[in-house]
């Protein structure tokens, strides 16, 4: 069997961590290789190292047999290596075309040859059925596209190795199907791909192969047709993970959250929520699904505090908080775990103490007059860092910014859920997270539930929705299209209503 | 640990700097060893010099601890030669109208002229606070804006008896200047303000990094979005890291005017306001780094003239000098990268 690409005895440690411990994986010309690991495993790592952005300690790597010394990317670009990063690498105001070429921009005489660029993106789209206008700005394209944009970027160097690094994570369920199709495309003519990926249903879908990383080191490779989901989440984890969530049933309680008539307008002053009412009670999750932009994010902001709002009212146990700042929100009881965790959830260059007290810092016994209490708040953290199990390799003094996005994540959910919320709206609560996360997030979310407290639970994946909730409300166009029984409803139904159906027009 | 790093990343671009400083010198077909010895001399050698390199190093602590300040917020003021120059117009005002006994004089001229300092910082806050106005341009006009009220103001209320062009005399009673520590300096220009220096470095160092407010400027300064999340007042918290950039920006002006200096001269931009950011850069934002790299300048400064002197070294040399530890300072993800490079062998090999 040929491999085209070898990466052997890989090995590569950080302060405080071994991230790769001899690590070895291979790549078969014409297949699709999944990478399958829990966040922090060492994947991004390995895979930085294949595109010369880091250096291995030791190991080699051979390409088509030959070994090669990648020292940085434009080696791997030499080498027809192409990566695709989770976060995108574009220019916002620069058209598809201009973002491609950038680097070895074709000239005419002494001006660059656009058309002729075009022409070629072009024609590449055409063959790879990517479908892209070499002449759109990126941000005026969608995200799934911009995907794209990204992948011809490597096709144009001619790249023959692809590595993916989580694809999926910013994807819609539907483009997720068309980034299949893709990768279809791509293996048809004679590309290999690496996939870096927690979703197994991914690589049942997908992968050929699939290798399984754990804590740096490889603990098998696999053939996907004749695995299992459960056997490979097994891998991964290091025991049997459940999939569903176990939840008792539960009579709601009282009213705690109540909202009527809300109006709220966007950053760029458009009507996002329009004429939205909802409650939440006591014991209950409230699953709020919706469409991306549908005025999910402009309403969490409402409610929290973070935006304005026009008109309507937001009450917390009967009380009017439609106007009251974001601080007297959260010590009346309103705890959020918000979309982004590194934009408002954390702050990077802060330590994992530091952001342990956010929203808390001017209290006793973390503060006395003014002065900070660094027992008090070493011990908070220490004790939050036991219950919620984050790692991080320092301890209370890592800096934020050094931790794993799933061991970010349950610091964010450790910390909000010790506020002892009546009320904890979870936005997005496990995006990007790996299953052993997330079997851990949903399982405290359902205890917040059953110890009495409301939870609004704001999700764009649709199983989470369905697993984690007591009640369903469909949000569309900024108000709710409908609420629904999720025992009783199917995930069609509901992906109508996301679209703008409303109840009674769905039978 | 990150201690380390800063320190070992100063050092390497002063290092560098004195080594650029050592290549000119040859450029030019001088001695560098001689004219570091002179250089070093002139600032070292006697009390007297030593009292004066401290008493450079006062005013630039301060304005370095002013920027520091607003740096750690996120905000990039260069407004400190403005608050300097209304401190200092306050003082001088004061000084020359007042008459009081010696200490009730300069507890009233110190606090007024931090009162000042802090005005002036806190109107760039506003505007950045309420209208989202970038403090550069807003802190650049303002300090035009003083330069052109000292200039107006003085010859019209407080001129010299003969000389338009500058304030009376300042009368010892509110000097900062005192007998005893001229003395032990043998008539250098070191004054109190060295004192009201050190306590500013400490008060700051205690403000950032064991107070709520200093939680609350890093946090706003990191970042706004999670600060805000937070419940943390952003604009506020902008408009008062400004007021207390511009406060100690305004002492400095208090310690050169009435100080430092005899008198105060209109028609002058206090070069020590920008050299603050170079001292807050090289001490990277931290009190004590602060301190240290003002007392380096200081010697720079102060050396200089001497060097010029004893050899036919131009001081312009003790400038390019220091303009290239900037440039270095400025630079530091190149040593901080190098730093951890070597912290990663040695901890390999032990």
């Amino acid at each position: 069997m040929d491999y085209i690409v070898e990466m052997l005895n890989i090995t590569k440690s950080f302060p405080g961590i071994l991230a790769n411990d001899d690590i070895s994986i291979q790549l078969r010309k014409g297949e699709i290789l999944a990478l399958l690991g829990e966040n922090g495993a060492g994947k991004s790592t390995l895979m930085s190292i294949l595109f010369g952005l880091y250096k291995a300690d030791s190991g080699t790597i051979r390409l088509r047999g030959k070994e090669v010394h990648i020292t940085d990317p434009n080696v791997a670009n030499e080498l027809g290596i192409g990566m695709v990063h989770q976060h995108f690498k574009l220019v916002q105001n620069f058209t598809a075309t201009e973002n491609i070429i950038l680097g070895l921009e074709p000239r005419k005489g002494p001006v660059v040859d656009l058309k002729r660029a075009a022409k070629r993106i072009e024609e590449l789209s055409k063959t790879y059925g990517l479908n892209v206008d070499p002449w759109a700005k990126i941000e005026d394209i969608t995200v799934g596209m911009q995907q794209r944009v990204e992948i011809l970027k490597m096709l144009y160097r001619n790249a023959e190795i692809l590595i993916f690094d989580e694809p999926t994570a910013v994807l819609t369920p539907q483009e997720i199907d068309d980034l299949m199709g893709i990768m279809r495309n791509l293996i048809a003519e004679g590309k290999s791909i690496i996939l870096i990926t927690h979703k197994l249903k991914e690589i049942k879908a997908i992968a050929d192969r699939c290798t399984v990383i754990r804590r740096g080191k490889v603990i098998g490779t696999v053939d996907v047709a004749d695995t299992d989901e459960a056997r490979m989440a097994e891998m991964m984890v290091g025991r049997a993970v459940s999939f569903s969530v176990d939840k008792a049933p539960r009579e709601p309680g009282e009213v705690v959250l109540e909202i009527e008539g809300l109006h709220v307008l966007s950053s760029r002053k458009l009507p996002a929520v329009n004429d939205l009412s909802l409650k939440v009670r006591n014991g209950e999750i409230l699953g709020l699904a919706g469409v991306d932009g549908n005025g999910q994010t402009e309403l969490v902001e409402a409610l929290t505090g973070l935006r304005k709002v026009q008109s309507g009212s937001i009450r917390l146990k009967g009380v009017d908080i439609t106007h009251s700042s974001v601080r007297n929100r959260v010590r009346s009881g309103i705890a959020h775990i918000p979309e982004d965790r590194q934009r408002r959830g954390l702050v990077l260059d802060y330590t994992m103490e530091d952001n342990f007290i956010l929203e808390i810092y001017g209290l006793s016994p973390y503060s006395r007059h003014g002065f900070l209490n660094r027992k008090a708040i070493r011990e908070h953290a220490g004790k939050l860092m036991d219950d919620f199990d984050v790692r991080a390799g320092e301890g209370p003094v890592a800096a934020a910014r050094s931790l794993s996005g799933g061991n970010q994540q349950k610091a964010i959910v450790g910390r909000e859920i010790d506020l002892n919320p009546d009320l904890l709206i979870a936005v997005q609560p496990t995006r990007g997270l790996d299953v052993g996360s997330i079997e851990y997030i949903h399982k405290r979310l359902v205890e917040q539930r059953d110890r009495g407290k409301a939870v609004l639970l704001v999700s764009l994946e649709l199983d989470e929705i369905m697993d984690l909730s007591d009640r369903i409300a469909v949000i569309s166009h900024g108000s709710i299209a409908g609420f629904l029984d999720p025992k009783k409803v199917t995930e069609s139904e509901i992906g109508l209503m996301m679209a703008g159906a409303k109840k009674g027009e769905l039978q | 640990m990150k201690g380390l790093r800063n320190l070992f990343t100063a050092l390497a671009a002063v290092i560098l700097g004195l080594l650029a400083g050592a290549i000119l010198m040859l450029a030019i077909g001088a001695d560098p060893i001689q004219g570091f010895s002179y250089l070093f001399r002139g600032g070292l050698m006697s009390a007297e010099r030593i009292g004066n390199t401290l008493a450079t190093a006062t005013t630039l602590t301060l304005t370095g601890l002013a920027m520091a300040f607003a740096f750690r917020t996120g905000l990039f003021s260069i407004g400190a030669s403005g608050q300097m120059l209304m401190g200092g117009l306050t003082a001088t005002a004061l000084a020359l109208t007042l008459n009081l006994p010696k200490w009730e004089m300069l507890i009233i001229i110190v606090t007024a002229a931090m009162l000042a300092g802090a005005i002036w910082g806190f109107i760039p806050g506003i505007l950045k606070a309420r209208f989202n106005v970038h403090e550069v341009v807003s802190t650049i006009m303002l300090n035009w804006i003083a330069y052109w009220t000292v200039y107006y103001t003085i010859p019209a209320h407080f001129k010299a008896k003969f000389l338009e062009t500058e304030s009376a005399r300042i009368p010892e009673y509110a000097s900062l200047k005192v007998g005893w520590l001229t003395n032990l300096f043998h008539g250098s220009y070191l004054n109190l303000g060295l004192f009201i220096a050190l306590a500013c470095a400490i008060i700051a160092g205690i403000i950032l990094s064991r107070t709520t407010l200093g939680y609350e400027l890093k946090a706003v300064g990191f970042n706004r979005h999670a600060a805000e999340f937070a419940g943390i007042n952003v604009p506020k918290n902008m408009a008062l890291s400004l007021a207390i950039s511009g406060a100690l920006a305004g002492l400095a002006g208090a310690t050169y005017y009435v100080g430092y200096a005899t008198n105060m001269q209109i028609g002058v931009m206090p070069s020590q306001g920008m050299d603050g950011i170079a001292v807050a850069l090289l001490g990277a934002n931290s009190p004590i780094g602060v301190v240290l790299a003002s007392i380096f300048f200081g010697i720079l400064h102060s050396g200089k003239g001497f060097m010029n002197a004893m050899t036919k070294i131009p001081p312009e040399i003790g400038d390019t000098i220091i303009a290239v530890i900037i440039y270095f300072a400025a630079t530091s993800v190149l040593f901080t990268r190098l730093y951890d490079r070597l912290a990663a062998k040695l901890r390999r090999r032990s």
